[in-house]
Formats: structure tokens, sequence, C-alpha cells
């Protein structure tokens, strides 16, 4: 017998039962989607971190700039140059007539490690040079409306926001009057001892970006692990449906002469070929899920990490092959199961086609000791992890060791629900549920992880809101912020609201390196608008009084985390150190900070620029003020904010933040929803054997069918159940572990009740439509069906 | 991406800035420049004054090789180059100058061959050259003068340079006068009348220290100081050169090259007496002949020569003291000390270009 003829043959099952290839079509389509979607995102943001490391490296670099944040002068640099001090000049600002950030480098100096855009793609003979190229991305050309217009050459080497010049060209467009910094190599041998006017700073701003963002793209790989692992459980069912429904057509092929390895070999060609294109359709649909998502996780590692990555997507033949690689394995994996039985099943085997499902029974209790297993190490991690990883490892252990020990709470579950049960059809019914339990066990595991993710995430994302808000409204306590652009106008600006204010609180901040990282240093006026409303999370005694003195610095949360300081430690400022008064909270800022009081910030900084303020007017006047300040002072629009835009603002990041986590909880949700219809109808094609002495015994079709029904929702039910303090235990995980490891700050966790209704209603309803078909396909299933179990021995 | 590649690019641009056609020649050097100043025939050298820049002048060099010796009798070979290349001709002010720098060194001996390049731009005091007090420098190595009142700012100088793994610091000291080159300072370089501006100073006497991989070497010897400018010195279909400077034993001088095209080449050579008496030598009187090629650098290029000039009874092989005194720098080219004996003996610089 030809294979070929063998492989037509397996493959007519499909053409017979459309629905089934559709499920398994859908099933892994949907687990390639979100992988594939999710490491779409990833690499393109990825992509856009090197970019942005490449226009010079220049966060990577040390460099040098004036003690009091002035312009280096020209002839400094020359100066230091013949003094053998290997810089490269920068003159760097905000393009006119655009939203982009120009950079003029050096080409001649510029320091090796400074990694650069593509040569090819630069026409250096039109770059070195006064009146040379400006280089913007792509895309930006047209929306440039420049004064006396430069030559712009788009090209896709330059992250969002950036446009690249020579120095020359750069001067000139940005009339710079001297030189924003002076970049030196990372390990550059400095000649002699650093002369005072000037300060190095040695910012590692680009690696911390990938540090930190690294947290974040963790937790969308994770998303999509869960959804893949999930997708698989409907292949499985699908794949374990067709191959029981097959044991005739392996029979016969059998025995028309096909050997065990060649039948095995054809049904491994099926999947190879079916798994393709189902992988063609799953990364189709990744890209459309990257797509509509990319955009709110452009503005996540934006409003978080001040990241840059463009909302757009590119194409990446990498991903593409990755995600039907991934489609394939995935099969594969799925189908080793069934794979490996038919290679061992005897020639003309009549085996019970349930028997695989007592054998999958006898396997629950070593499985529940793995599970146990993995649940003592996640709380093992829990205790004594340390750091992002074990907080991520605590999450997998925690979620995989449920998921395992599930079918044996199950178990043992509908197993006390039958002994109290009174009545034979009572009985009757809980044994037949434990006895589905096997069979059904993959789907409602993917049903309990998607849950608990779902209870977990949603958790964490409604405490961070909770507190987010109460902390916005602390933290923005004055009714308007004005930046001055100049010494002369801040004075000007301070004299004139003198009178039409209640206080006028300065904003002053430093740059500065604490405990070996780029810091913050800020200043503070002690003012009842900062003792009543700032938020502490931690103080010593006379907090507010010896910060004021001068006696004392408050950290916030992050530098307290990371710094592991404690209440009374010093922290080392320029100057000399300082004890610890207070900590508090600062969310949304990857940076250390310090707050001193500003007069002693003064004194160790002179030189700061002293532009911004905070005032107190009544609420009532504040928007009239706003209007009356820009008009009197030209001031643009972005210079005078009331509190209420900036908390509405800040909202709106908050929200975008997480828009991306919500929409890949529903999706995950959706999917189990999916494995769940899968497997009932795998089992309900199987029950037949089994309900029909029930029904012949005087049952009609329509309770049995109703009963099955129930009994999926019983399932459901039980399973969310469980779901729900699994969830709380990872929201629990997510805040007090994972987000203190990867953002540095610990937030109270919150409840929301009325969140899990939502969720039980929907988990019913999902189970509900997953158990409409089966229950449909019963109730009208023929007679001669039923009775046909009892004349045939299959 | 490595910056050398950027660099490579850069060297095209340093050399011919503003150019739509391909490099042609050593380095782009083959090339018609409009806008330039062109060599002028009649002109005659005022010094301070042409110590200094010609900013109007595409490409321009204060080029010095000096063959030492150690207290043990060891041979070694120091360069110090400052190159000029404008964008456009004239000066600017800051970064809007046109004037490009880059400056080259090297210290060689028998084993070693190490060197460093550094780049910079004009207008902004990086790099430069200041006629009075006269100073050559780029970055920290310098080239200045420490000549008494009244004398040649170039009789006297202090010069240094450092890069990885060496270092030099030297005294010079001019024992003769300043040299016109070619027809008194205008050097032709092909049939076709492509020419430059053209002086040397090779009497200098050297005294000084080289740091050779961490230990310091006290040194004497003998440099050589070359400068030159023009707007374009190669014809188009010249590819490159052998230049040679000969100090022979007895005090007199020779300075000889030869550009080579597809044909037999354009030679040019002037004897200098002891006394600094210059004789531009009529076309065919040198003749240069490689007699041994060694790999160097992907390249084969000769590394051992005959320098015959029949009319001053020259017939000498020349050899390189290290054949892989190769400058892998943004331009690449080979140059270093050479010791040459037959009818005479003495030491010399031999500096080859354009080979691929």
């Amino acid at each position: 017998m030809r294979p070929a003829v063998g492989l037509l043959a397996l493959l007519s099952h499909w053409r017979r039962h459309p629905f089934q290839l559709a499920m398994l079509l859908v099933g892994l389509s949907l687990a390639t989607a979100l992988w594939s979607g999710v490491q779409a995102i990833n690499a393109e943001a990825r992509a856009s971190y090197d970019r942005a490391a490449n226009v010079l490296g220049l966060d990577g670099l040390p460099r040098l700039t004036m003690v009091d944040g002035s312009a280096v002068p020209l002839a400094r640099y020359g100066d230091l140059r013949r003094a053998g001090w290997p810089v490269s000049p920068v003159i760097e600002g905000p393009l006119p007539g655009s939203d982009l950030r120009l950079i003029g480098i050096d080409l001649l100096t510029l320091p090796t490690e400074a990694r650069l855009m593509d040569p090819a793609a630069l026409d250096l003979q039109g770059f070195v040079a006064v009146g040379g190229e400006v280089l913007v991305p792509a895309g930006a050309a047209a929306r440039l409306r420049l004064p006396d217009q430069p030559r712009l050459r788009e090209t896709a080497d330059l992250p969002p926001g950036i446009a690249l010049a020579d120095i020359a060209q750069a001067e000139r467009i940005l009339a710079a009057p001297g030189l924003s910094y002076l970049l030196l190599s990372r390990d550059a041998a400095l000649p002699a001892d650093l002369p005072a006017d000037l300060v190095l700073a040695r910012p590692a701003a680009g690696e911390d970006i990938a540090r930190l963002t690294d947290s974040f793209h963790l937790n969308l790989t994770a998303f999509g692990l869960l959804s893949f692992a999930v997708g698989l459980f409907i292949v499985y069912s699908t794949i374990g449906l067709a191959f029981e429904q097959r044991r005739g057509v392996f029979r016969t092929l059998r025995a028309l002469g096909l050997s065990a390895a060649a039948l095995t070999g054809l049904l491994l060609a099926e999947l190879l070929l079916l798994s393709p294109a189902a992988g063609v359709i799953g990364v189709g649909l990744g890209y459309l899920v990257a797509a509509v998502l990319l955009p709110d996780v452009a503005a996540t590692l934006r409003g978080l990490y001040g990241a840059e990555v463009p909302g757009t997507l590119g194409f990446r033949p990498a991903w593409w092959l990755g995600g039907l690689a991934i489609s394939v394995a995935g099969t594969l994996m799925a189908a080793a199961q069934s794979l490996w039985r038919l290679w061992h099943l005897p020639l003309l085997a009549t085996a019970q086609p349930r028997a695989w499902a007592h054998q999958a029974a006898s396997g629950v209790r070593w499985q529940a000791g793995v599970g146990a297993g993995l649940l003592a190490l996640a709380c093992g991690l829990g205790l004594w992890g340390v750091g992002l990883w074990a907080g991520f490892g605590l999450l997998a252990a925690l979620l995989l060791g449920a998921a395992l020990i599930l079918p044996l709470i199950l178990h043992a579950l509908t197993f006390c629900a039958g002994r109290l049960a009174r009545g034979v059809l009572a009985q009757w019914f809980w044994a037949d549920t434990r006895q589905q339990l096997p069979g059904l066990s993959l789907a409602l595991m993917a049903l309990m992880l998607a849950l608990s993710a779902n209870v977990g995430v949603g958790t964490m994302v409604g405490s961070f809101r909770l507190t987010f808000t109460g902390w916005l409204d602390q933290r923005l306590a004055s009714e308007l912020y004005v930046t001055a652009r100049s010494a002369e106008e801040a004075a000007e600006l301070t004299a004139w609201l003198a009178p039409r204010t209640t206080v006028i609180l300065p904003i002053w901040s430093a740059e500065t390196m604490i405990e070996g990282q780029p810091a913050e240093v800020y200043g503070m006026t002690d003012h009842a608008t900062y003792r009543d409303n700032w938020p502490i999370l931690l103080g010593a005694a006379e907090m507010w009084d010896r910060l004021a003195a001068g006696q004392a610095v408050l950290l916030n949360e992050q530098l307290y985390r990371r710094g592991g300081l404690a209440l009374g430690d010093l922290v080392d400022l320029p100057g000399g150190a300082l004890p610890v008064a207070g900590v508090y909270s600062d969310y949304g800022n990857p940076r250390p900070q310090v707050i001193v009081a500003t007069d002693l910030l003064v004194a160790r900084f002179p030189d700061i620029p002293r532009l911004r303020f905070a005032l107190r007017v009544d609420p009532a006047q504040s928007a009239a003020l706003a209007q009356e300040m820009r008009a009197v002072f030209d001031l643009p629009e972005a210079a005078v904010l009331d509190n209420t835009r900036v908390k509405a603002m800040s909202l709106q990041v908050f929200e975008r933040t997480f828009a991306v986590t919500g929409a890949l909880n529903v999706l995950t949700l959706s999917v189990a929803g999916v494995a769940i219809f899968a497997s009932l109808m795998t089992l309900s094609g199987m029950r037949v054997v089994q309900l029909a002495p029930v029904w012949a015994l005087g049952l009609t079709k329509g309770r049995l069918a109703a009963l099955d029904f129930a009994r999926t929702l019983v399932l459901a039910v039980l399973t969310l159940v469980i779901a729900l303090p699994l969830g709380l235990v990872l929201a629990w995980a997510l805040l007090a572990v994972v987000n203190v490891a990867a953002f540095g700050w610990r937030l109270p966790m919150a409840v929301f009740p009325a969140d899990w209704l939502a969720l039980a209603g929907f988990t019913l309803l999902a189970a509900s439509l997953a158990a409409l078909g089966p229950w449909r396909r019963l109730a009208r299933m023929a007679p001669a069906n039923l009775l046909r179990v009892f004349s045939h021995a299959r | 991406m490595r910056v050398k590649g950027w660099l490579a690019i850069l060297a095209t641009v340093l050399v011919c800035a503003g150019q739509e056609a391909p490099a042609q020649g050593f380095a782009g050097m083959g090339e018609a420049v409009k806008g330039f100043a062109n060599p002028d025939p009649s002109h005659r050298f005022a010094f301070p004054a042409d110590h200094g820049a010609h900013p109007d002048f595409r490409i321009e060099w204060w080029y010095l090789t000096a063959t030492l010796t150690g207290p043990d009798g060891t041979d070694y070979g120091a360069q110090w180059t400052l190159f000029r290349t404008a964008l456009r001709p004239g000066e600017g002010t800051g970064f809007a100058s046109p004037q490009l720098w880059m400056g080259h060194a090297a210290l060689t001996s028998a084993e070693r061959h190490l060197f460093a390049e550094k780049l910079g731009r004009g207008g902004v005091g990086q790099a430069g050259v200041k006629v009075s007090p006269f100073a050559a420098w780029i970055d920290d190595w310098q080239m200045i003068s420490r000549a008494s009142p009244g004398a040649d700012a170039l009789s006297a100088l202090d010069l240094n340079a450092s890069g990885a793994g060496f270092a030099y610091r030297l005294a010079l000291e001019a024992k003769g006068p300043i040299v016109a080159q070619g027809d008194q300072g205008y050097s032709v370089k092909s049939a076709a009348g492509q020419a430059s501006h053209y002086y040397s100073q090779p009497f200098y006497t050297v005294t000084g220290t080289i740091t050779l991989e961490g230990k310091d070497i006290a040194v004497t010897g003998q440099a050589w100081l070359d400068r030159e400018w023009s707007s374009q010195p190669l014809a188009p279909d010249q590819t490159g050169w052998d230049w040679f400077s000969l100090k022979f034993d007895d005090g007199a001088r020779l300075m000889g090259f030869r550009l080579r095209d597809g044909g037999a080449g354009y030679l040019s050579a002037t004897w200098i007496d002891a006394d600094g008496t210059p004789t531009p030598m009529p076309p065919g009187a040198l003749r240069l002949t490689p007699l041994e090629e060694t790999r160097v650098a992907g390249r084969d290029i000769p590394v051992c020569w005959r320098v015959e000039l029949p009319q001053k009874a020259v017939d000498v092989t020349a050899a390189a003291l290290n054949p892989q005194s190769f400058m892998d720098t943004t331009v690449p080219y080979w140059e270093g000390p050479i010791v040459f004996s037959g009818s005479h003996t003495g030491r010399g610089y031999l500096e080859m270009t354009g080979y691929e």
C-alpha cells in the first residue's frame, strides 16, 4: 500500500469533520497569534532601543558638563583637547519648528564606542559641514517646518524624536551659545584631575532602560507563553479527538499492510501539513494583535521608563519564522502522546476508547506531587527570593503548581460530593463527573490559569490605580506649576505673582550621583502644602523640622529599597552626608530621588537653574491666574500647568499602561473558553457509550443533556473558586515581589469583589457557550445511535 | 558598527569633499577641484608666513621623519605628521571652519611599528598651525618653535606625540638652511603639469626620549621636515607614489619620488649638497627599481629598492628597517625608516602610497 493513499485516507477524516479541522486550526492559530504578537511587540521595542543606543550610545557614555549647568564654551573644548582630554563635543536642543530633538555631533572626535547608524545610510560628504544634511526619522520630514529649511534626509536608523546633524550645522540651526556637553569614551584614561568647573557624569541610562524595560518585556513574554500554553490545550484536545475517532481507520490501514512506523509517519506528515498552515494564520493574527497593542505598549514604555518606541510595527522575518516554528513545535508537543500510543497500539487493537483516560487518572497523583513540590518552591521563593527573577520564578511555580494539583482537588471535591449525594441520579452525576475529569482536566487547568491570571493582574492594576490616584492628589497639592525660561523671567514672575498667590514654592533640582546611580536632588521649602500632603511612607520623629533645618533628607521609595537604606542612615551628597529622615512614594519615576531643604540645595548646588515654581492660590482663581500669567509674560501653554490637568495626563498614561495587560487578559480568557469547548466536543463524542445505559434506564435525552450542561457549569464554578485565592496570591506576588524588584515600589493591595462577580459571570457565560454545542448534539442524537452502543462491541 | 568604517569614508571626505565623482588616485587626490587656489610657479616662499597654513589650498602637510639611534646603537624611526584638508577654500570661525585636520604619529624599531592617528576640526582650537610663535598641533601632539628671536621659526623645534604603547619627546635643531624643492619651491608632479609648493628642512639633528612599551630610551639622530601644499597634486591617472629622503653620511641629501601611473611613472629628484644648495635633477635622472616585495597588511609592497642617480654617482640599495612599517590609518600607507648601502651609506625614510 502506498503511503500517499494512506495519507489521503487519513486526511479524509478532516473532510468529514470540518468542524474539528476548524477547531484544530483555531486553537493552533490563536496560540501562535498571541505568542507571536507578543514577540513582535518585544522585537519592535528592542529594535528601537538598539536604534536609540545607536544614535550615539550617548546615554551610555560618560560626559562632562559645566558645574553650573551652563553651556561649555567652545574655547574650553579646544583647551581640553590640547591638554589631552579625549572629549567629543555635542550640541543638543529642540529642533525649532518640530517635535524633534536635534543632536549635533563631531564625527572626527566621536568616541569609538559611540555606535553610529549604518554608514551606508549616511552620505558623509553631505553631512560634515555647515549646511550639511540633517537626518530625521522616517516620516518626519513632511511634518517639519524649519526656518531656512536645511537639507533633510529621512532614515529608518534613527529612533523617533531624534534628528542628527553635524555639529557645525546644529550650532547654526540651534544658535547654540556653546556646547551642550562633552562625551568621553567609556574607559578613557583621563590625563589629569577634573577641573573644578566641570562635572563628570557616568550615566548608565541606556542600560538602565534596557534593565527596567526588561521586566516589562518579560511580563509580556510570560503572558504570551501563558496564552500559547492555553492554546495548546485546544490543539491537544482536538488531536486527541481525531485520534479516537480514527481508531477504525488506523485498524483498517494497519490490516491492509501499513506498518506502525509508516502509519505514525503519515500522521506526523499530516500534522506537519496542518501546523504550518495554522502557523501562517496565527502569525498573521499575531501581527494584527501586535499592531493594535503596540501604540499602547509604546505609550507604556514612554510613560514608565522614558524609552522611545515608535507606535508602528516593522516587518521582521525572524519572528514570522519563529511563529511558524513555534506552531509546528507546539503541535508536535500536543500530538506526542497520541503518536506514542499509536506507535504502541497492537495491530488490531480494539482498545477501549476510554482506556487512556483511566490511565491518565492514575497519573493524577504523581502530577499532584509535582504540583505540591512547585507550590513549596513558590513559598520558598516568596519568603526568601530576591530580585525580579525570583519574582517571576515565584509566579511560574505558583501557577504551574496550582494547575498540576487542580485535577486532584477536583477529584476530591467530586468524590466528597458523591458521598454526600442522596439518590441514584445524583450519585451517578458526581461519579460520572469524576470519571470525565481526566479528559477535561487539561481544559480546566487552562481555564484556571486564565482565571487566576485575570484575578491577579486585575487586583494588581486596581490596587495600583487606587494608590496612584490618591498619591497624585497628595503629590500635586499645589494648584499651579509654572516654569520660567530664564533667571530674569523667573525673578519677574515671582515678583508679579507674590501679591496674587498664597505662597510660591520653588521646585528646583540638581543631578548628582547617589549610591553609584545618577539621581535627582530636589529642594523643598517648608510649608503646610508639603507637611499636610506629601505622600510619606515612613517618617522619623520631627521629620519636617529636621528637613527644613537642613539636618536630614527624604528619599523616594525606589532609592530607599534599592539602596537597602534605613531611617537614620547617612546618604552621601556633594558637600557632606545627611541622615535619612523619611521615605515617600514616587510612582512612575525609575530614578533615585532625594529631597533636601531648598536652602540646602542652593548652598550645595549654587549654579542650578531656578526656574520652576509651585503656586498655592484659591482653586477657584487658578484658571484665571494661569490665563493672565500666560498673557502677561507671553508664556507658552506648557509653561503653566494646573494640577487637574497634570492629574488627568498622568491618569491617561496610567490607563494606557495597563490597557495592554487588560487586552491580553481578555484574549487569554477567551482562548481558555475555546479550550473548554474543544474538550467538551471531544468528550461528547466518546461519551455515548456511558450515556446509553443511563438513557436505557429511562432518563430522557433532554435530561441527560441538561445534566451534562450543568456538569460543565459546576466544574467551571469549582475551577473559579479555586482560581480566586490563587489569583489573590498572584496579585500579592506581583505587588509585593515583582513590582518592588521591577519598579522599586511596593503597593498596598486592595480587593475588588465586584470584579470577581463580573469574572464569574464571564466564566459561566464562556462555559455555557462551550457546553451549548455538545448539549444540542446530545439532545438531538438519534435514539438509534444510543441503541447501537449495545449492538456494537467497539 | 565599527567607527573605523565611518572614518574610512570620512577619509574620502577629507580628501575629496564636495566631489560627486568617485575617488580617484590615492585617497582621491587625483581629482580636479574648483574654487581652491592653484600652485603658482612664480610664488617665492616668504617666511614665517609660509610656515603657516594656506587655507585657500585644499591640502597641506607638516611632515617630519626622524632616524634615531639608542644608547646601545639600536635604530629607531619616528614620524610626526599634521595634515590639513579643506572642505571649502578659506577659513571660518567655530565649527563653521571648513578646515579638517589629521595627525599621524609613529615609532618604529626593527621589531615594532606603533602608530596613532588623531582627527580634528579647525576653528575650535583643537588643531591648527600658528605662525608666530610657530606652533602646529592636534590635541596634545605638538610641534612648537623654540627658535631664538631673529632665527627662522623652524630652526629649532620641540616635538611630541604619543599613542598606544609609545610616546616620544624630541628636540630638533637645524644645522643647515631651508631647501626649496623643484623649481624654487614649485614641484611638478606630472607631465600634465600638476604641481605643489614644496620646501624641506633636511638638516635637523635630534636629541630626545622615546618611550616604547613603557621603557624610556634616550635617542639621538637626524630629522627631515617636509612642507607641501597644493590643491591637486596628482594627475587623474596617477595611483600613488614612492618617496625617498636619503641622508648620506657625508652630509648630502637626496629627495626623490616616483608617481606611479599606467606607464613608466613620473620621477623627480632634488640633490642637496651638504651646505644646503639644491640641484633639481632633470627628468630621467633618477632611477628607482623595486627589488623585493613583502606582504604587508594584505598587500604586496616593495620594501627593498635600488636607487640610482648616475649624475651624482649614486647607486645604493635601500632596505626597510622594519618591512611592516604600515600606517593602517584612515588613509593607509607605508612609511618607515630605511638603511642604505652601496656607492653611499646612510639612512633615510621611505613613503609608499596607493598599494592595494
